[in-house]
C-alpha cells in the first residue's frame, strides 16, 4: 500500500518541524516550522484520501492550504509589529506580560 | 363577559410594566392616567364580570378559566388558571374599587414626590399580586400572588429608601412574614406529597375523604398555614411588623397595610376552610390567638404617639375580630367584617394622610389638635371613620359587622363564654383609642398651623369611602333589626354557615346586642371624659413626657420587639461575629486551596512562546498516549 511510506514521511515532518518550532528563537525560523508541521498534517489526509478511497482527505486538504494562507498573512503582519518595536526576531524577548 | 376573568389581574400588570420600563419618559400628568387608569379598568372588568357572574349565580356557583400551562412536566401540573366563586369575587370587588380609589388618592398625596412613577409601578404591581392571590384556582399560583405583595409591600414601605430607618423597618416586615411563608411553602409540599396535586377544590375534597376529623396530618398542614396566614395578617407572634411598616407612604398604609394585603391570611383560612375543619382543636387556636392579638393591640394603640401607628394597632385589632370570627366558625362573619374593615380603615388612613398632608409631615398626635375648623372635610370623614370602627350602632357598617361577630362568638358552639367577654372588652376599648384620636387631632387649640384643605382627587375618596363606612352594613342586618341576609346569602354557596347553639333566640340576641352597643358607647364616653379638652379629665392630656414603665410597655406593643431581638437577633449576631466558625473554617480553606494552587500555576505562566509549544506538545503526546492504553 502507498499510504503507509506517506504516514511515515509524515510524521518524520510533522516531528522535524515539531521540533524546529522548539528549537529555533528566530520567529521567522519558527513560522517555516509551523508551516511544514502544517503540510505534514495535509499529507496526512491526502494518504487517507487515497486509502479509503474517498474525496474527504483532497477536500481537508484544501482548508489546511486556506487556513495557512490566512494564518501567514497575519503571523507576518504581527511578526513585523514585533520587529518595529523590539528591533530583534527573538522569541524570547516577546515575554514582558508574562502570558 | 366572563371569559374577561383574566383580564383582571392582567391590566395592573400591564401597568406595572409601562410604569417600569417607560416611566422615566412619561410626564407626572400621564404616569398619574396610567396608575390609576388600570387599577380603574380592572374595576370596570370586574363590575363587567360580576354582572355575569349574578346573572348566572345561584345556578352555577363558581367559573374557572386557565390562561396557560405554567408548569407541566410527568406527575405535576400546574396551570396559570383562574377560579371565580363569590368569596374571591368579593375580594377582587374590594381589592380593585378601594385600590382605585387609593390610587386616585395618591395621584395628588405624591404629586411632588422624585419617585412618581417608581410609586406607581410598585402601586400597580402589588394590586396585579393581590389579584392573583385571590383569584388563584391552585395553590401555587395562590404562592405566587402571596410572594408577590410581600415583596411590594417590601419595597412600598422602603419606598424612601434614603432614610436608613425606613430599610430596616422594610426588612423587618420582610423577614418576619418569611418566616409565615415558609410554614406556608411546607404545608403546600406535605400536601403535594399526599395528593399529587395542588388545586385548591381538589386538595380540599381528596383531604376530607382521605383524612379523617383530628388527624395528625390534617392538624399539621392546619398549623402551617395557620403560620403563615398569622404572619401575612400581623397576628400573635409574628405581629411586631405592623407597627413598624407605616414608615412607607399613608397610601400604602391604607392599601397594603390596611385594606388588602394583611386580610390575606383570612382570605387563605376562609379559603381552605375544608382543610380547617378537619383540625378543630387548631381552629379552636386561631379563636383564642385572634382575641389575645385583639386585646394586646387594642391596648397598646391606646398609648401610641404618631397618628399611623395607632392606626396600624387598630388594624391587627380588627383582623384580631376577623380571626376571632373564623376560628368560631363564623367564617361569613369574618369576611364582612373584612368587608367593612377595608372600607373604614382605609378611609381612617387616607383622613389621617390629609391630616400629615396639611400639618408638613407632622405625624405626632400631642403636636396636633384643633383641626376641626380648618380640614372640615377630613374632620367629617375621619369622624365618620372612627365611628364605624368603634362600631356606633345603627348608622354605621362597624356596628353590624362587629356585633355579627360577637353574636356568632356568644352563640356557636365552638366558642367559650370568657373569649365573648374579652372581644367585648375590646369592642369598648376600640372606641376609646379610635375617639381619644378625634379628641387629639381635631378638638382643642391648634398647635400646629395647617396649610388648608386638600384638593379634589383627595377628598373625593374619602367621601366614597365615608359614604360606604356607613352604608355597607345595611346589606346584612340581624334578626331583631330589619333581617337583611342578602350577605350570608351570597356567601353561603362559597362558605358553610354558621351553627348555632341550641336555644338562642331573638331575645337572646337583643340582650347580646344591646351589651354591644352599651360598650362601644361606653368606650366613646370614657375617651371623651379623658381626652375632650375641658372636660373632667381633659386638661391633662396635654401630658406626654409619661414615663411609668408600663406605659413603655404599652407603647412597644407589650415589649415583643424587645424580646425578639434578645431571643433571636442578638444571638444570631453574637454567632456570626464569632471568627472561629466551623463553617467559615471549611470554606477558608478552600481560598487558602485555591491560593496556592493559583500560586504554582502561575510559575508556568512565563510568557515564553515555545515553552508553551513545548507543553502543548507533551500534553498532546500524553492524551495520545492515555487514549492508546
Amino acid at each position: 500500500m502507498l499510504s503507509t511510506p506517506a504516514l511515515v514521511l509524515a510524521i518524520i515532518l510533522f516531528g522535524l518541524g515539531l521540533i524546529g518550532l522548539l528549537s529555533r528563537r528566530n520567529i521567522l525560523y519558527m513560522l517555516l516550522s509551523l508551516e511544514i508541521m502544517l503540510n505534514a498534517a495535509a499529507l496526512a489526509f491526502i494518504a487517507g484520501g487515497a486509502r479509503w478511497g474517498q474525496v474527504d482527505g483532497e477536500i481537508m486538504f484544501l482548508f489546511i492550504l486556506t487556513l495557512a494562507a490566512a494564518e501567514v498573512s497575519v503571523a507576518l503582519g504581527i511578526v513585523l509589529q514585533l520587529s518595529h518595536r523590539f528591533r530583534t526576531l527573538d522569541a524570547d524577548a516577546f515575554c514582558e506580560m508574562r502570558g | 363577559m366572563l371569559s374577561l376573568l383574566w383580564l383582571i389581574p392582567v391590566l395592573p400588570l400591564a401597568g406595572f410594566l409601562l410604569l417600569a420600563l417607560c416611566g422615566g419618559r412619561l410626564s407626572r400628568q400621564h404616569i398619574a392616567w396610567v396608575g390609576c387608569g388600570s387599577v380603574g379598568a380592572a374595576a370596570v372588568t370586574t363590575a363587567l364580570v360580576a354582572i355575569d357572574f349574578f346573572s348566572l349565580f345561584p345556578a352555577r356557583e363558581f367559573y374557572q378559566q386557565t390562561s396557560w400551562n405554567w408548569i407541566d412536566t410527568s406527575g405535576m401540573t400546574v396551570g396559570i388558571s383562574w377560579y371565580l366563586d363569590a368569596l374571591s369575587l368579593l375580594m377582587v370587588a374590594v381589592i380593585t374599587g378601594i385600590g382605585f380609589l387609593i390610587h386616585l388618592y395618591s395621584a395628588e398625596y405624591m404629586a411632588h414626590d422624585d419617585g412618581y412613577a417608581r410609586f406607581f409601578a410598585y402601586m400597580n404591581l402589588f394590586v396585579a399580586a393581590m389579584l392573583t392571590l385571590v383569584l388563584a384556582d391552585n395553590l401555587l399560583l395562590l404562592y405566587l400572588g402571596w410572594e408577590g405583595v410581600g415583596l411590594c409591600s417590601y419595597l412600598l414601605i422602603g419606598f424612601w429608601y434614603r432614610e436608613p430607618e425606613y430599610g430596616t423597618a422594610a426588612q423587618k416586615a420582610f423577614i418576619v412574614t418569611r418566616i409565615g411563608d415558609t410554614a406556608l411553602a411546607i404545608g403546600l409540599f406535605i400536601l403535594f406529597t399526599q395528593f399529587k396535586t395542588l388545586s385548591i377544590q381538589q386538595v380540599q375534597s381528596l383531604a376530607t375523604g382521605a383524612w379523617p376529623v383530628g388527624s395528625n396530618l390534617a392538624m399539621i398542614v392546619a398549623v402551617l398555614f395557620l403560620i403563615g396566614a398569622v404572619g401575612k395578617s400581623a397576628q400573635l407572634p409574628l405581629q411586631v411588623w405592623l407597627p413598624d411598616a407605616m414608615a412607607g407612604p399613608t397610601p400604602v398604609s391604607a392599601l397594603i397595610h390596611a385594606a388588602t394585603m394583611v386580610t390575606a391570611g383570612v382570605y387563605l383560612i376562609a379559603r381552605m376552610h375544608h382543610l380547617f375543619e378537619l383540625a378543630p382543636m387548631v381552629q379552636e387556636g386561631i379563636a383564642v390567638l385572634g382575641l389575645v392579638t385583639l386585646l394586646l393591640a387594642a391596648t397598646s394603640a391606646l398609648v401610641q404617639q404618631d397618628i399611623k401607628r395607632v392606626l396600624a394597632y387598630s388594624t391587627m385589632s380588627q383582623i384580631g375580630y376577623m380571626f376571632l370570627a373564623l376560628g368560631v366558625g363564623a367564617w361569613p362573619a369574618a369576611l364582612f367584617h373584612f368587608l367593612t374593615h377595608s372600607c373604614f380603615k382605609a378611609l381612617l388612613f387616607l383622613a389621617a394622610g390629609s391630616v400629615i398632608h396639611s400639618l408638613h409631615h407632622e405625624q405626632n398626635i400631642f403636636k396636633m389638635g384643633g383641626l376641626r375648623r380648618h380640614l372640615p372635610w377630613t374632620f367629617w370623614t375621619f369622624l365618620i371613620g372612627a365611628a364605624a370602627m368603634s362600631g356606633v350602632p345603627l348608622i354605621t357598617s362597624g356596628f353590624y359587622s362587629k356585633d355579627w361577630i360577637l353574636w356568632s362568638v356568644w352563640s356557636s358552639p365552638l366558642s367559650h363564654r370568657w373569649i365573648w367577654f374579652g372581644a367585648l372588652l375590646g369592642a369598648m376599648l376600640t372606641g376609646l383609642y379610635s375617639f381619644r384620636l378625634i379628641f387629639r387631632v381635631f378638638f382643642g387649640e391648634v398647635r400646629t398651623q395647617p396649610t388648608g384643605e386638600s384638593g379634589l382627587a383627595m377628598r373625593l375618596p374619602l367621601v366614597v369611602l365615608a359614604f360606604l363606612a356607613l352604608t355597607v352594613g345595611f346589606l346584612e342586618m340581624p334578626h331583631t333589626l330589619g333581617n337583611v341576609t342578602l350577605f350570608s346569602h351570597y356567601l353561603s354557596h362559597a362558605l358553610p354557615t354558621t351553627a348555632l347553639l341550641p336555644g338562642m333566640d331573638e331575645s337572646s340576641e337583643a340582650r347580646e346586642q344591646l351589651a354591644v352597643t352599651v360598650a362601644a358607647l361606653l368606650g366613646i364616653g370614657l375617651a371623651a371624659l379623658l381626652f375632650l379638652p375641658g372636660s373632667l379629665f381633659g386638661a391633662r392630656g396635654t401630658d406626654q413626657s409619661t414615663t411609668h414603665p408600663s406605659m413603655t410597655l404599652l407603647q412597644g406593643g407589650w415589649g415583643f420587639d424587645r424580646l425578639y431581638d434578645r431571643l433571636f437577633v442578638q444571638p444570631w449576631f453574637a454567632i456570626t461575629r464569632n471568627s472561629s466558625d466551623m463553617v467559615d473554617r471549611g470554606y477558608e480553606w478552600l481560598a487558602v486551596c485555591a491560593e496556592s494552587c493559583h500560586g504554582w500555576l502561575s510559575h508556568t505562566q512565563t510568557g515564553q512562546v515555545r515553552w508553551y509549544a513545548a507543553s502543548i506538545a507533551v500534553g498532546t503526546l500524553m492524551l495520545l498516549g492515555l487514549f492508546a492504553m
